[in-house]
Formats: C-alpha cells, structure tokens, sequence
C-alpha cells in the first residue's frame, strides 16, 4: 500500500492498459504514457480505481497523498498548456487532472470515502435525504427526522435549551447555567460522534475482509456490511446535524 | 525548441505591472517612463485617443470626466450589485444603459464596457513588454483576486482577447505571490499569504511540498481595500470643509479628485511619519488645513482593516488549521504597508510576518513564474507546480428557490461535477438550469452565473429522459457546462446566457476594433524605431569614413561595408522593419573592427593630450541599440 500507484500501475496492468499511446505508440499506463510521458485520452474509472486501488476502505493517506502528486505532475493542463501539445492532449489532460481531483478529494476523507463506496455498491444517501428535504418541502412538512433511538431523550431535553437559549438572545438575556448545561451537551454529542466513527472503522475492517475473500463472498453478506454503514453514517450525520445547531444557537 | 514568449500580468485595482522570466528570475518590465507600476486610470485625450498611467492620471484632476480609475471593481458585476460603487467612485454609467446589459462607462462622449477599458490598460503594458523585447507579444498569464467569481474572471479573460493577448491561464493574487516566494525560499511547509491591495482583499493559505504549491483554503472579499480607506478619509474630509467652510464639495468632481490625491498621500506618509499635516487649496482659493496624527488614523481606518479579520478565521477554519500550525505569513498588496494591518495580521496568526517582498510587484512577478512553467519550464521552476482551488461553491438551482452544491468551495481545481435531469411533461425538449455560485441557502443569495437551456432532448414521455449535465471548473476556475442525453445518446445542446458577460460575438467584435489597429501600430513602431536607428548608424559611419581609422582599413574590408551600406539604404526605403533591422545588424557586424581602431585613436589622441571633443565619436557603430538585448536571448 505505501508503494506509489505509478510503480504499480507498471507492475500490475489495468485493463485499458492494453491500449499503445496513441503519441509514441509504446504500451502505455492507464492515465500517461510511460515512455514519453503523453497525457492519454479518459477512460471510464470508478475513484479507487483510479489511484489503482482495490475496493477497500482502509486506504493509506499518505501514500494516496504521495500518488496524488505524483500524478498531478503528469496530469496538469499547466503541464500542456504551452506550445507542442494538441488542443486534444489538453482536453483530455483537463478532463484527467480534474478526476485525479474529485478522486483524491473523496477519498482521502473518510466520511467521503465511505458514502462513495456505498453509492458504487447502489446506496444513494445523498439522494435519500434530498428527496426526503424537497419532498418536505413541496408538501409544506417539517421533515421527519429519525432520532436514533438512544438519543431520544438527550436531543429532547437539547432542543428544549436551545430554544431557551434563542428565546433569552432576542431578549437580550445572558443565563450562564444555561449555557454550561448546553456546553455539556455539545460534549456528549462529540463523544458519541468520535465513537461512531470508532465503530465505522471498524465496519471497514469487515468489508475489506470481505474484498480480500474475493468471489466466495455472497451478496448477502455483502449486503450486511453495508448495511451497518449506512445505519452509522445516517447516525453520524443527525449528531453532525445537531452539534451545527448548537455551534449556532451558542455563536449568535 | 522556439517558444513564444509568454508574459505576466498583474492588472490591479490601482497599478498594474508585466513581468517575465529571466533567465532564473522574474523581472518586471517598466515602462517608457522607467516605471515599474503602470497607475490603471484610464483617459481620452482631446483628440479621443485613450491615454494609461501617469498620462492619464493627470487628466483624472483637470478633466475628471475624461478618465476613469479602479475599473477593476466594476469587472463582471451587474449595474444592481455596483450601487455601493456609484455612491464611492466617480464612475458615469451610459445613460442609455438597459437592465440586464453589461455595464458601460462613459469618457468624454464615447462608452466603453469594464473589459475594454482593462483592455487598454493591458494593450499598455503589451506594447511595454513589445518595446523591450523587439517582437510582438500575444501570450499572457493573467492575475485575478482568489475570491473572484466566474464572470469577473470571465471578464478579465475578454478583457486580454480585447487587448490581442492569448490569455494561457487566469492565476489567483495570492497564488502567484506565493509561487514568487516559494521560488525564492524552497521550502516546505504551511504558509498563508494575506493579500490586500488596492480593491480586494485575498487570503490563501498553501502547502509547499516539494515544488508542489497546493492551496488548501482561500477566502476574500472582492471589494475591500485602499480603495475603501481612501473613500472614507475623502468623506471625511468633505464632512470637515463643509462643516468648516460651509462648502458643498461632493458634487465637484475636480475637488474631491484632488482631495483623493491628498488624502492617498497622506495615508502613505502616515505609514513612516507620526503626523502629517494637509494642505489642499479649493476652489474659489480658499485652504483645507489638518493635522492628523498616525493614532487618530489608524482609530478611523480599523473598521476598514478590521473586515479582513473574517475572511482569515474562515479560511483557517476551512483548512483545519489553528494560526500555530502556519509556518510563514507572507505579506501582499501595497495596503499591507500600513503599521496597523501588519500589527493586526501579527496579532491574528500569533507571529510576525514576512515583509521581505516588494508588495507591489510580487504578484506579478509570480505570474511570470507561472508564465514560465506553462512555457514548459526552466531549471529554476522545473519542479513546480500549482494546484488551487474554487474559492465559492457552485450550485444549481432546485425546486423550493434552494441552491443545491455540487462543487464545494476550496476545491482543488479543475474540479468537476455530473447531474441527471429528467422532464415533468409528456414531450418535453428543453429543461431549464440556474447555475448559482455562492455560500448561501437561497438562489436568490447566490450570484446567478447563468441560465441554461437544454434543447433538443428528444420527445418521451415524462421522467423517461435522462439527460446528464457535466459541470467542469477549469484550472482558471471558469466553469464550463456539457450534456448528453443518455436514453437516445443524443449530445443536448446547451445555451448560454451570461447573467453578466460579453458573449462571444460581442468580444469578437472589440478585438477587431482593436486588434487590427494593435498589429498594425506594432508595426508602425517598429518601422519608426528601425529607421531612426539606420540614420544613427549611417551618421555614425560617416564619421568614421573622416577618422584616421579608415585609413587603416583594408580596401577589401572598405569595399564590404560600403555594399552593406548601400543594401541598408535599399531596405530602408522599404517598409519591412525586420529587414531593415537584419541589415543594421549585419553593418554593425561589418564595422566593428572600424569601431575598434577608431577607439584605439581616440585613447592616443587622448594621451597625446588632445582634448576628447575633438573626437567626436558619435554613439559609434558599436553601441549596442536598444533592442538587442543579448542577455534576455
């Protein structure tokens, strides 16, 4: 994993590297050529991918960081953009650099990271909650959150300060216990959402077992995994939720 | 391999500069006035022509409203979102100006969009690099405020094709600063670079990583500056006269540009002095006196210097870093001369900042840099590069008025994003799109971009097409929008309407104006300069041909200068300057060993005690002419 993506792009062919550059006409690697160094046309690549990894969430940063501009400096429209290159080669070097750039911004954050994998895997999260948001919203609804159940009463008794807290702002009140009780809260909340990441981890730790099973693994226990994320990550993003509303409600 | 020289531009809200690369270091290229910093004022002269700089500078105190200056400010803006402009600069919008139309100011009797007037401040600067280097210059790197939206760059980049400059990359301010500084330091770490100038206010914070220069976070405002602390030091001053004289001065153009010109130079004069006193004489002969000390200053200007506190805790905030984590504050922008504003980036990021670059002249000089690693490269910037970001998220409009991201601000750039649309009626062939780019909730918070529509979708039933729109940033970070209706496989066409911008048409109807007229002057000059050197030379040989010198010449060496004279003659009368200038350079060739011996004359005339007058040797065949400047081949 610490071996940069270019050596390994060399050592362990991709499939569309059967391809010859279409410069030198040498065999060339997935997103340049490896003898004149030519930027090659796109081919279609999930993020992963395209740094050359497997499907697996476990991803070494500094290596990805190392792969990141490695490949930056054979990508780079500003690497093309003088004469003796082709308004084609910087085309499709625009078009190679600014995957690199969506690649490595999704995968080197791990929330990012995840989501993707599961949108690669059919879960659209993302979409969930937006059509859930405009849904809401054509109808006139408040949309329904779904408090994880261990929080139902934390998050009551929250809300509840907060709206005290907003109320004696407008007033101009200043109520110190209040705040600390708030200050408290927001504690826990932090807490909750740093094991909730422990416990992602841990999840990733699975499903790149199962990666590394390889074809044995059923779809079912695929889906298990998954599932189990995608359960974290929508707690997560409630508490993210939350703990933004109180950064606001204690900033104004 | 001959690669067309490339040049970088610093178009400033007050000054502009061009610079490029010699040999391992950037210079600037001053103008015909020996001057680094072209003032960007802009004025017409009484015979329409417009003037830059200095020339127009003047004109801005006696005929105010023949000249124009911060056009910068009024770059890709919307004559709704300048009203706080027109209250503070004097800028004569057309008064047959119609909604939803690209601004034009007025000079004289004439109109001119923003981009052309920055157009002929940048046509300034060309025709200052053309005259250094002896050849025509049509490539530029082009620097823009990091906080810059998509039509103020778009603006900026019309405004090069206006001036006939092929405009290879759009580089933020800061950036550019930053690639000046990294050239010269060569090390890695975390540096922030606080950029305030004349009308915008920038701050990146970077990682330097091997010659990598990634930027992680970059936050501005587009309009905060000197300019800002001069129009409230002239509203003050205006306050003063009226309350102490009883004079209405605000409407008197020619007034308050020379009480702009005090107040500005008393700002300056603050920043090394502890008081200064003001003199201004008014119409009518009366005078404007005050004593204003550096504390009372500073007291009036925090406000001012005080917005850029937001912007620096943002962009911290935004690229997880606490102020003990930045390695170097490098100092930008002439404003950052001010005590106060180095005292309060101290204060900010908890150390004392490097002021070791000259805050005028740095971008530009960067913008050289990055000039020379689009050219492919030298040995001093070999190993650099540059990755920066979208300084505001890009979004579309979504049902509710609600802008939906979907590139993030800070994003390294280029950048891109893929949609799907689908239709709402039977037979639908075109869907609407709202391009927003901002921070805000709303749509209407967010500066519209442009409205777009996809046309020829082929007719089916409701939601069965689905049509997906690639949204990309470029690496200048202007956007740019593809579609493709994957059911059928049909390419969607796209039409743009620029909320606020030149179309194509447009722009190319200006550089004819001016392009045409461009080459044809470069020309022109050449012409000029090459003609008026063969008379220098060919008076030069004349003296030669009465010195003792030419007696010693052989008669073969006689007879091949006189052909090379006679050609020069010959060519000269032509109108090709490239030509003559061959010829002049092969006469130069063919006289040398005259030049020599008439040197060695001169020196035993000199010491036979003969007085060195006697000797006139002319600017002599060898003086190497102004345009051959072996050192920068």
């Amino acid at each position: 994993m610490t071996k940069s993506v270019l050596t390994e792009i060399g050592a362990k062919p991709l499939p569309q590297e059967t391809h010859s550059c279409w410069s030198c006409g040498s065999m060339r690697a997935a997103h340049f050529c490896e003898s004149c160094g030519k930027v090659q046309p796109p081919a279609p690549s999930d993020y992963f991918a395209f740094f050359g990894l497997p499907l697996k969430l476990n991803v070494d940063i500094t290596a990805l960081e190392k792969d990141f501009y490695a490949l930056s400096r054979k990508l780079h429209p500003d690497l093309s953009a003088g004469s003796g290159s082709n308004e084609k080669e910087q085309e499709w070097s625009l078009e190679q650099s600014s995957m690199l750039n969506d690649a490595y911004r999704t995968l080197k954050d791990p929330i990012k990271r995840t989501q993707y994998l599961l949108h690669l895997e059919g879960v659209e999260l993302e979409e969930q909650s937006k059509s859930a948001t405009e849904k809401a919203r054509a109808t006139g609804e408040i949309k329904k959150q779904i408090v994880p159940p261990d929080l139902l009463e934390e998050v009551f008794e929250l809300n509840m300060h907060l709206e005290e807290l907003r109320m004696n702002k407008k007033v101009g009140d200043d109520d110190p216990a209040l705040f600390e009780e708030i200050g408290k809260a927001k504690l826990s909340l932090e807490t909750k959402h740093a094991a909730l990441l422990q416990e992602l981890q841990a999840y990733w730790k699975e499903w790149d077992g199962l990666i590394d099973r390889g074809a044995e693994v059923s779809s079912a226990e695929r889906a298990q995994v998954r599932d189990k994320m995608v359960d974290v990550l929508n707690r997560r993003n409630y508490i993210r939720n939350l703990v933004r509303d109180v950064n606001e409600a204690m900033e104004n | 391999m001959a690669t067309d020289r490339i040049v970088g531009i610093d178009l400033g809200t007050t000054n502009s500069l061009v610079a490029f690369m010699q040999g391992d270091t950037p210079v600037v290229i001053p103008g015909d006035d020996g001057l680094n910093l072209l003032p960007s004022v802009v004025a017409l002269d009484s015979n329409n022509h417009p003037v830059v700089g200095n020339a127009a500078r003047s004109a801005l105190i006696d005929k105010p409203e023949r000249a124009v200056y911060s056009i910068k400010r009024l770059m890709g803006r919307g004559s709704e979102d300048i009203q706080e402009e027109l209250k503070l600069f004097p800028f004569r919008l057309a008064d047959d100006l119609q909604a939803g139309e690209v601004l034009r100011i007025t000079l004289g009797d004439k109109t001119f969009t923003p981009p052309e007037i920055s157009a002929l401040i940048l046509r300034q600067l060309k025709r200052n690099a053309e005259r250094f280097f002896g050849e025509a210059v049509t490539k530029a790197v082009i620097t823009v405020p990091a906080y810059f939206n998509d039509a103020q760059r778009q603006a900026t980049k019309d405004a090069g094709r206006i001036a006939g400059l092929e405009v290879l990359r759009l580089i933020n301010e800061p950036t550019a600063a930053s690639l000046a500084y990294g050239l010269d330091k060569k090390q890695n770490g975390i540096v922030a670079v606080y950029d305030f100038g004349g009308g915008t206010f920038d701050i990146s914070i970077l990682k330097l990583h091997d010659g990598i220069f990634e930027v992680i976070a970059t936050n501005g405002d587009t309009h905060l500056g000197g300019d800002d602390i001069d129009n409230l030091l002239i509203t003050i001053a205006l306050d003063d006269i009226r309350g102490d004289l009883g004079l209405d001065l605000r409407r008197n153009a020619e007034a308050v540009q020379a009480i702009r010109k005090a107040v500005i130079d008393a700002k300056i004069a603050l920043s090394s002095e502890s008081s200064i006193k003001l003199d201004i004489e008014l119409p009518g002969g009366q005078h404007y006196r005050r004593e204003i000390r550096r504390e009372q200053h500073e007291q009036l200007i925090q406000p001012v210097i005080d917005r850029t506190v937001g912007p620096c805790k943002q962009a911290m905030k935004d690229a997880s870093l606490k102020p003990e984590q930045i390695d170097e504050v490098v100092l930008v922008g002439g404003s950052t001369r001010i005590p106060k504003v180095r005292a309060l980036v101290k204060e900010l990021f908890r150390r004392e900042p490097h002021t070791g670059l000259n805050p005028d002249e740095v971008v530009a000089l960067g913008a050289a840099v990055q000039a020379n690693i689009l050219g492919g490269g030298s040995e001093a910037t070999e190993n650099m590069l540059l990755l920066d970001v979208t300084p505001l998220s890009l979004g579309i409009e979504v049902a509710g008025g609600v802008t939906d991201k979907i590139i993030l601000r800070n994003s390294t750039i280029p950048a891109s994003a893929t949609q799907h649309y689908t239709t709402q009626i039977d037979g639908q062939t075109n869907v609407a799109i709202h391009v927003l780019q901002g921070e805000r909730e709303l749509a209407t918070d967010c500066r519209s971009l442009a409205r777009f529509d996809l046309k020829g979708i082929p007719p089916m039933a409701a939601g069965i097409p689905r049509v997906e729109v690639k949204f990309l940033i470029d690496a200048n970070g202007i956007l740019h929008v593809s579609a493709r209706e994957q059911r059928s496989g049909k390419e969607a066409e796209i039409q743009v309407v620029p909320s606020y911008g030149l179309t194509d048409d447009q722009v190319e109807g200006m550089i004819l104006d001016s392009f045409d007229n461009a080459e044809e002057d470069f020309r022109k000059r050449q012409l000029i300069e090459a003609r008026a050197e063969t008379t220098t030379i060919l008076a030069a040989l004349e003296k030669g041909k009465k010195s003792p010198a030419w007696g010693a010449l052989t008669t073969d060496e006689k007879k091949k200068i006189a052909k090379m004279e006679k050609s020069l003659a010959a060519v000269n009368a032509e109108e090709d300057y490239q030509a003559i200038r061959k010829a002049i350079d092969a006469l130069n060739q063919g006289t040398t060993r005259l030049a020599e011996l008439m040197m060695d004359t001169a020196v035993s005339t000199a010491l036979k005690g003969k007085n060195m007058d006697d000797t006139d040797l002319g600017e002599g065949p060898t003086a190497p002419h102004p345009m051959a400047k072996a050192e920068f081949e």
